[in-house]
């Protein structure tokens, strides 16, 4: 009876899920477009992308973009979430407002972000301007495009400040009250009483964090198409889908999805042997 | 008395920071949308002043339907809203098979016993860590196989079929339900699918709602599956509508695509604020585990 309630997931599953990933295997071993028929070429297409210029510059810049956001992301949902986890006035107005950027979709972010970092008429260069700044081409010059990205990323940090809020709120009072009684600054108390209590959330969230990184597309696909300006924004993704339905060369596409997932499995493993030593959880 | 008075000024001190942060924050958060509604109902020219101007000359309301009817004469229909049409219709479809599959199995899950459950619920949840381009290749032959490529329903069908974020978070939810309620049910004679539906799903009102609204979100929001799937500019998404203005030839101008993205994110905005409490609860609970 019950496994009849789970038929829905175990449909699922199987088509879009098991079947999907067992064929992409096999396909990452093929030469396949969806006109031709699969054909066996072994590992080629691995050793293609071992060799393959753009498929490194894709990697690299993608990687960068992983270390520059998601510590980015962290660092100030995690400020922001403390600031909110004080007791001071209007702080559901803040929370709102905070909150705000991750309700803007995708390609509605990447338009609008286009034009605030617009050389000429963007604010973004006029603030800086006024601050008697001489600002970078954001989004011409190459040295500079992926760092966009990056403020992007760290624009729509809401959805994790409110998770780590509510981390904090859940720390226990009596903590707090112990360090008192042992008189512990403010600071003191974030450091040795908030960050440990938090650290299993913090952990969550930068493995998700990173696992959605990797696969960043939309936003610089709408920025920046073709990865311009050369190629400094061309993240994994877009290579992938290129040679998937742009060059219809999908095993090749398929193994770069096998890199990617293969990459997220060692990160996520080397986050939970670092999470052995520092994240703290209950026990009891 | 000096002590109580430097502690006071202390405190007093620490409030006053913590403002200041927080209302710089805010700024910064918010600018940029600010930045996008005044853009939108400026003049063409103002948009391309150095330095540029926040407070337009006139308030051109009517650049929300010229961006609205932007390109209909070369199309002869009216772009934005046949996106927004088509976007609806499957935002709808999902939300609906997102909500009445994941609370079936969810609650398969969370209540009922069967052989290899819990098993097959750890790999569920593993499942997370596959991203999508992994499953993209031999979805796409699948649905190219049925036939299904230029239509819709390659974007919403799967949500019929549950998905392991949302099982999860229906799980988590259906467990905290105490057990008598259907104890007492099954021995008045209750079914499991009465129990189900009459007293399990009226109690989960607010998980289900957390359910909807993620998927709304991600429905709304999709790039990358309408980017695969859709080939003819009529069936297009918003989102793949708002980049097809962008990159047009000789480019959309900056008010009005400011203005229609405005129209983008109003929906979602408006979502929000009627069920805020429900969207901040469901954020917060699904990152905390």
């Amino acid at each position: 009876m019950g496994i009849l309630f789970a038929t829905p997931w175990i449909f699922g599953f199987l088509l879009f899920l098991l079947y999907p990933l067992v064929a992409s295997f096999g396909t990452s071993f093929t030469n396949y477009s969806i006109l031709r028929p699969p054909k066996w070429i072994g590992v080629s297409n691995y050793r293609e992308l071992a060799q393959d210029a753009v498929f490194h510059t894709a990697l690299k810049n993608t990687l960068v973009y992983v270390i520059g956001a998601v510590p980015l992301g962290t660092v100030l949902a995690i400020a922001l979430a403390l600031l909110l986890n004080s007791r001071v006035k209007g702080l559901p107005v803040y929370r709102t407002l905070l909150f705000l950027p991750t309700l803007v979709p995708m390609v509605a972010q990447a338009t609008l972000f286009l034009w605030v970092f617009n050389g000429d008429y963007g604010i973004l260069n006029a603030a800086l301007r006024g601050l008697g700044m001489n600002p970078p081409n954001w989004l011409g010059d190459p040295g500079w495009a992926k760092g966009t990205l990056i403020v992007l990323a760290g624009w729509g940090c809401g959805q994790a400040m409110v998770i780590y809020l509510a981390g904090l709120q859940n720390v226990p009072v009596s903590l707090y009250e112990a360090a008192e009684l042992d008189g512990a600054t403010a600071w003191q108390k974030t450091r040795n009483v908030t960050l440990p209590m938090i650290s299993p959330v913090i952990m969550f969230n930068v493995i998700m964090g990173m696992i959605g990184a990797i696969q960043v597309f939309a936003v610089p696909q709408v920025m920046f198409p073709g990865g311009a300006p050369a190629r400094s924004t061309y993240m994994f993704a877009m290579y992938l889908y290129d040679n998937a339905f742009l060059f219809q060369r999908m095993g090749y596409a398929s193994a770069m999805a096998w890199v990617m997932f293969v990459i997220i499995l060692l990160l996520t493993l080397v986050a939970l042997r670092i999470s052995d030593r520092y994240v703290h959880y209950e026990t009891n | 008395m000096r002590r109580t008075d430097l502690s006071t000024r202390l405190k007093w001190l620490r409030t006053a920071a913590t403002h200041v942060a927080l209302v710089a924050a805010s700024t910064l958060f918010v600018m940029p949308m600010l930045w996008m509604l005044t853009t939108a109902v400026k003049p063409i020219e103002e948009t391309m002043t150095s330095p540029p101007r926040w407070i337009p000359s006139q308030v051109l309301w009517e650049n929300f339907p010229k961006a609205v009817t932007y390109g209909s004469e070369q199309l002869g229909y009216i772009p934005f809203l046949a996106y927004a049409v088509n976007t609806s219709i499957i935002t709808v479809l999902c939300v609906i098979g997102s909500v009445v599959s994941n609370a079936v199995v969810g609650y398969s899950f969370a209540r009922l016993r069967w052989p290899g459950r819990d098993l097959f619920f750890g790999i569920t949840l593993a499942t997370m860590m596959v991203p999508f381009p992994v499953t993209m290749v031999p979805s796409f032959a699948l649905f190219k196989w049925l036939g299904w490529v230029g239509t819709f329903k390659p974007l919403w069908v799967p949500s019929f079929f549950a998905g392991a974020f949302s099982i999860f978070l229906l799980r988590q939810f259906f467990k905290t339900i105490p057990m008598d309620l259907a104890e007492a049910a099954k021995i008045d004679g209750a079914s499991e699918f009465q129990i189900f539906s009459d007293i399990i799903l009226p109690l989960s009102r607010p998980a289900l709602a957390v359910t909807a609204l993620f998927t709304f979100m991600g429905a709304w929001n999709d790039f990358l599956g309408p980017l695969i799937y859709l080939v003819d500019q009529r069936t297009f998404t918003l989102s793949l509508g708002l980049q097809a203005y962008q990159t047009q030839h000789g480019g959309t101008p900056w008010n009005l695509l400011m203005a229609a993205s405005a129209m983008v994110i109003l929906p979602v905005v408006i979502v929000f604020f009627f069920a805020q409490k429900a969207f901040i609860q469901g954020i917060a609970t699904s990152g905390l585990k």
